[in-house]
């Protein structure tokens, strides 16, 4: 009961961070239809840039919003340097974001090396919480949890609840219309691809002192993404929830249970999605 | 006439050329180049060739090439004698050979099933997303894959009292093997299967209005390239002379990828073309220009190529012939071509 209590919690924590990550993730391909495998790789950024400002601080509220910005800036200038020039052209944009995240990832060995990096985060979100059954709780793994929640309603409002909302949801149905009515789609693409970098970029300073920072890291959050849309439904707010819920449970309650053989629930989960519904769960079929 | 039977001429001449100079290179070439360059190169290139057929013929690109090779790499390796178990292979190598093969095959299937249904990017999302998942399950797995170590000590089979793994020897195996699967895909493209294939890849809808079962199809392509990587997964495994996570990890699946578009994903013979040329900046440009950086040179290199000529070497090469011929001719008859 307790271990199934403590995957339990571990798992929600995960999916917290995965739905950070994923989230900036479905908002660059609902727009652009860009799937961003860089993405990894900006997280990993984010969580280098945060580290190194927060320990040259001491500040670690600095560091994340050091990642945040800076890796936010990073994606600006990805998006309107190299992927804009190429827009409409799916596959090539794919292709360029795979050639990035492998410059990026080989930039940050050769400047951090291959070790791992501990954040210290501030004493008031560190510790324990006491709670029942499972005793005591890291209590930055449960901020982790609230940052999530935070970052959903925020997105959330944004998307549903403003004017700018109102502009990506209609570049989503129909970007040529958009552009017809006098929207600048190109400015519109590049403001949400920085957003969706930014998140991936503070979901790494979350994760980096919630976990630790190292080369590798990059791929699994590339893979956590990737399962949580492609289960979830791309370019969908809610379906990113109910993804990264899903997988994060799933892959926390099977480490528990059967540790050598874990991924291979993320693996069914994927397939039987596909199989029942390929546009994902909350997804709309094209 | 008398020009088209010396055009004619030519050709054989210049097959007959290069045959001699595949047969000859081991004799001449150090062992280096021979084993290290060549054979390695079509290793790369088979595994390469199989994710060509599927772009090219089937419109299908798949980062889980290298995951197929691995499979049937890892079944191999599991039932051959290696470090952990010295001499105790658990079948007779042409059969453990039949069991890689058929897994690979069967992995591919597999793979084409879970994703056919996409298409596109989707596609790419999902084989990169079901190949890191393998990655993963190889790390974490200690008792069937050996974890993090893999395994170590795999030898190739002796055959007529020869190591397939001598290095002329596995140069020539290396060199057959990739010319009939390069023959057998060329052959295969023009068989009813291939048209209809190639059909699918520019117009589902109306080969389904046809009557054709176009899931069928391609997941009989993903079966199909999956023997393909199978093959090159078992040379691969003998070349190294183990297999670990590694060597399915994301940077391996994704070099195939990089190594098709250098090449050019549109035609097969790209991916040989491809596999040499990051052969040899695996191998030199470390030397040459930035030492241990050679992920930064090779992933430029990848994105100059993406931006500035989506079709690769080949696209390249074609342009600059076709621009030749142009001029040649541009004088008298003008640009009909």
């Amino acid at each position: 009961m307790k271990l199934f209590l403590l995957a339990t919690l571990n798992g929600i924590t995960v999916a917290g961070l995965y739905f950070i990550v994923a989230i900036g993730f479905t908002l660059i391909f609902g727009l652009m239809r860009v799937i961003n495998l860089a993405h990894g790789s900006l997280y990993i950024l984010g969580a280098y840039i945060g580290y190194d400002v927060a320990t040259s601080t001491g500040n670690w509220y600095l560091g994340l919003a050091a990642g945040g910005v800076s890796v936010a800036l990073a994606g600006l200038l990805i998006q309107s340097t190299l992927l804009d020039r190429i827009q409409g052209q799916e596959m090539r944009q794919s292709l360029v974001a795979i050639g990035l995240s492998i410059v990026i990832a080989d930039l940050l060995l050769a400047r951090y090396g291959g070790l791992a990096y501990q954040f210290d985060p501030p004493a008031i979100l560190y510790g324990s919480v006491p709670l029942p059954i499972v005793r005591a709780y890291p209590t930055f793994r449960l901020v982790v949890v609230g940052a999530a929640v935070i970052v959903g309603l925020v997105i959330w409002l944004l998307v549903y609840r403003t004017r700018f909302g109102i502009i990506i949801r209609a570049g989503v149905d129909d970007r040529p219309m958009l552009s017809a009515l006098g929207v600048n789609v190109p400015l519109v693409s590049i403001l949400v691809f920085g957003l969706g970098a930014g998140l991936a970029g503070l979901a790494g300073v979350v994760g980096g002192s919630a976990l630790s920072i190292s080369p590798g890291e990059d791929a699994r959050y590339l893979l956590s993404s990737l399962v949580v849309v492609i289960v979830g439904g791309m370019g969908s707010l809610s379906g990113t929830a109910i993804g990264a819920l899903l997988i994060g449970l799933a892959e926390q309650i099977g480490l528990a249970y059967f540790p050598t053989y874990s991924v291979i629930v993320s693996f069914v989960i994927m397939a039987a999605v596909l199989a029942l519904r390929p546009q994902g769960l909350m997804g709309r079929p094209e | 006439m008398l020009l088209q039977v010396s055009a004619g001429w030519g050709r054989i001449a210049r097959w007959t050329l290069m045959a001699a100079a595949i047969i000859s290179y081991p004799h001449f070439a150090p062992q280096f180049w021979v084993v290290n360059i060549g054979a390695y190169a079509i290793v790369l290139g088979i595994i390469t060739l199989s994710l060509t057929f599927l772009a090219a013929y089937g419109g299908m690109v798949s980062l889980a090439q290298m995951t197929v090779a691995g499979v049937a790499g890892y079944t191999l390796a599991i039932l051959s004698s290696h470090a952990a178990n010295v001499g105790s292979a658990i079948l007779p190598w042409p059969w453990a050979l039949a069991i890689a093969l058929g897994s690979g095959t069967l992995a591919g299937i597999l793979i084409g099933l879970v994703s056919v249904r996409t298409k596109g990017i989707s596609l790419l999302m999902i084989t990169l997303a079901i190949g890191m998942i393998f990655f993963y399950l190889t790390q974490q797995n200690t008792t069937l894959f050996h974890g993090f170590d893999g395994f170590r000590g795999v030898k190739a089979p002796i055959v007529f009292g020869m190591s397939l793994r001598e290095p002329i020897v596995f140069y020539y195996l290396c060199m057959g093997v990739g010319i009939a699967l390069y023959a057998a895909v060329s052959y295969m493209v023009r068989t009813p299967f291939g048209i209809a294939l190639q059909g699918i890849r520019d117009n589902p809808r109306r080969l389904a209005a046809l009557g054709y079962w176009v899931e069928l199809h391609q997941v009989a392509a993903f079966g199909v390239a999956g023997f393909v990587a199978a093959v090159g997964g078992v040379l691969s495994l003998w070349y190294h002379g183990g297999i670990s996570p590694g060597s399915v990890g994301i940077t391996a699946m994704v070099n195939i990828l990089i190594v098709a578009v250098i090449g050019g994903l549109g035609q097969p013979r790209g991916a040989l073309i491809g596999a040499l040329l990051f052969v040899l900046i695996q191998n030199f440009a470390i030397d040459l220009f930035i030492r241990e950086r050679f992920n930064t040179v090779i992933g430029l290199t990848f994105l100059v190529i993406v931006l500035f000529s989506p079709d690769g070497l080949i696209g390249i090469w074609e342009r600059l012939r076709r621009n030749r011929k142009r001029g040649l001719r541009s004088a008298p008859n003008g640009a009909t071509n």
